[in-house]
């Protein structure tokens, strides 16, 4: 069977303006809107068209989370996912304990792709693809912007500093999404009801033989530092005069 | 006992990227710092004499392969694991290059990675923006560890020119996969100023309407300041600029002299990119905008009319 695997994290919604913790120990999570990571999204949607043009049998999304990020793959399989795994763990899972994770579901599974987004926008580390590609010994191309599928290859377009960089990678493979890749579709009423009937199979890490090993200790959160109150000024003649003034022009 | 650490050189065969200067002032506030660049190119020597001229800088690496003509991830990670072995710090910057191989190079090493490093608090301490930089953390390498990061280039002056490193060959007897291939690049090549360099950029947003109006509109006045071009999200998905011109937490991270922002919301994604800004300028006609939150100077209008007549006061 060919398939995609799709892995997503629950995060703070990227509409929730964060707030450090008065003692320093994290960021305000209780209460907070949670969702799909933006990214993953689009990798979920990159997915599901892939399939739509029948170069995939299936798709299954993934993800390595407390038991709350089940409502997640939920919405996942509501988009259209076939199917969806659940590596149950609790705390924090750094990027390379997720990359080893998703290494198993591979082995498991078998995808001829692996998409995931470029970042998780809670952390915003960009690593996890990158790793996984690393421990599996394929191919990456990271930021994609347009995927071309050809047998067994495919031609990525990857958003890079200089421009739009081509690659042209064999595969299986790991594909990170940008935010251009396509538009994920809006989830359907009826469709949240015929996804609680799709499969959901719940796994461990330790089942999975991954320690969840923490090797980066998160010592101190800080809001970060304020900019000074600005000044408001009243046509373009005072805006340059101001700007001269502060010695900016 | 001194910290070796080896920096991972971003180039387009012919010139350093500035980066890699921006790297070795992050390597050099780590006690005791003893500085190594890698140079995987197809011909090293040019880059190599860039990097060997940076202040700081004690020795330059150099991997001569036909491969690296194009820098691509899965051929660079596995060359720079084989030099790690005996270094305590594997350090590259956090452009697009960086990004994508460095947690490829953290893999092979078995490493956990800090991205985006913004301070040096010590050898094995760090500080890192996370939440669109709505939340600094300090993070510690756990005591023994290599530390593999990526270093904010905007948090990061680059490192003066005039030193005179060693250069010297690496043995590079690793094995290249062949799987990835690179195709081609786009550059759209500008005499204007490199946008993540600039010292004064200016950006348009969705009110600009038009790829048509974006270009008549902002182009004379960057010209006017001798300024680099930026964009919001919405201007760039909307196809008024290019992909590579997105400033914010998906595109570029800049610290310019001068920011302008027009016709630009300040979503908290644009404004992760803007933070280190020296002076920040926002110019739209809702006085509610959050772009005013983090201005210096705000001017509240219609940029169809300020723009122009703020050209013709610069002539
Ligand atoms: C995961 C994720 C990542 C993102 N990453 C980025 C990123 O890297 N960079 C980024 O920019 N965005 C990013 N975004 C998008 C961001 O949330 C905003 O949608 C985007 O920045 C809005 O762009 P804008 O300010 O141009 O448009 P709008 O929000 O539509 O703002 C347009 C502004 O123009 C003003 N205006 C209209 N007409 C005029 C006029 N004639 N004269 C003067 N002012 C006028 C309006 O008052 C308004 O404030 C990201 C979003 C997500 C979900
Ligand atoms: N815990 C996780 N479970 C499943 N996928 C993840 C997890 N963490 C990260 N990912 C995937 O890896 C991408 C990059 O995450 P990161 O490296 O944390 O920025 C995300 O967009 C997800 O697709």
């Amino acid at each position: 069977m060919k398939r995609i695997l799709v892995g997503i994290k629950r995060v703070v919604d990227y509409n929730v303006r964060i707030r450090v913790k008065p003692d320093g120990s994290g960021v305000i999570t209780e209460g907070v809107k949670m969702s799909v990571n933006p990214f993953d999204e689009i990798a979920l949607e990159e997915a599901l068209r892939i399939k739509e043009r029948g170069a995939a049998e299936e798709v299954i999304v993934a993800t390595i989370g407390p038991a709350d990020c089940q409502q997640q793959l939920r919405t996942c399989l509501a988009m259209g996912a076939d199917r969806a795994l659940h590596v149950q763990a609790d705390g924090i899972i750094e990027p390379l304990v997720a990359a080893r994770a998703l290494l198993k579901l591979t082995e498991k599974e078998q995808p001829f792709l692996v998409i995931l987004g470029k970042q998780a926008i809670d952390d915003d580390n960009s690593q996890t693809g990158q790793m996984l590609a690393a421990l599996w010994q394929r191919p990456q191309a990271t930021f994609a912007s347009k995927v071309e599928l050809d047998g067994d290859k495919a031609r990525v377009t990857r958003e890079v500093d200089a421009g739009l960089e081509t690659l042209e990678i064999d595969l299986p493979a790991v594909i990170t999404t940008d935010l251009r890749l396509n538009e994920p579709r809006y989830v359907k009423l009826p469709d949240i009801m015929k996804a609680k009937k799709k499969p959901l199979e719940t796994l461990t890490l330790a089942a999975l033989g991954v320690e969840q090993r923490q090797r980066l200790k998160l010592t101190r959160f800080e809001p970060p530092a304020q900019r000074q109150k600005g000044v408001k000024v009243k046509d373009a003649a005072e805006l340059v005069a101001t700007l001269k003034s502060k010695g900016v022009l | 006992m001194s910290n070796r650490i080896l920096i991972v050189s971003e180039h387009d065969g012919g010139r350093l990227n500035p980066s890699t200067a921006k790297c070795v002032t992050c390597a050099a506030g780590i006690p005791d710092a003893e500085i190594t660049i890698a140079v995987c190119a197809a011909n090293a020597s040019a880059v190599a004499s860039q990097a060997a001229a940076l202040q700081g800088v004690a020795r330059v690496l150099t991997i001569d392969h036909p491969v690296n003509a194009h820098l691509l991830a899965a051929a660079v990670a596995p060359q720079i694991a084989a030099l790690a072995g005996s270094f305590s710090h594997v350090l590259g910057p956090s452009t697009t290059f960086g990004k994508d191989v460095m947690p490829r190079i953290a893999a092979l090493l078995d490493t956990a990675q800090i991205s985006d490093i913004m301070a040096v608090e010590g050898a094995t301490r760090f500080r890192r923006p996370i939440y669109a930089g709505n939340a600094i953390v300090t993070v510690e390498v756990e005591a023994g560890a290599k530390v593999v990061g990526t270093v904010r280039t905007a948090s990061f002056q680059p490192a003066a020119t005039g030193g005179a490193a060693a250069i010297e060959p690496a043995a590079a007897a690793t094995e290249i996969p062949t799987h990835t291939r690179f195709v081609s690049v786009s550059a759209a090549k500008s005499d204007r100023p490199d946008l993540q360099t600039a010292a004064r950029v200016v950006s348009g947003g969705r009110a600009l309407g038009s790829a048509e109006a974006f270009q008549k509109t902002l182009y004379p006045l960057a010209d006017k300041l001798g300024a680099a071009v930026g964009a919001s999200r919405a201007a760039v998905d909307a196809g008024y600029a290019p992909n590579e011109l997105q400033v914010g937490q998906t595109g570029k991270i800049i610290a310019p002299e001068l920011y302008v922002a027009i016709g630009i919301s300040g979503a908290i994604q644009h404004l992760t990119g803007i933070k280190d800004a020296r002076t920040i300028v926002a110019i739209n006609k809702d006085s509610e905008a959050p772009i005013f939150e983090v201005a210096d100077v705000g001017l509240v209008g219609d940029l169809f009319q300020i723009i122009p007549e703020l050209e013709r006061l610069l002539s």
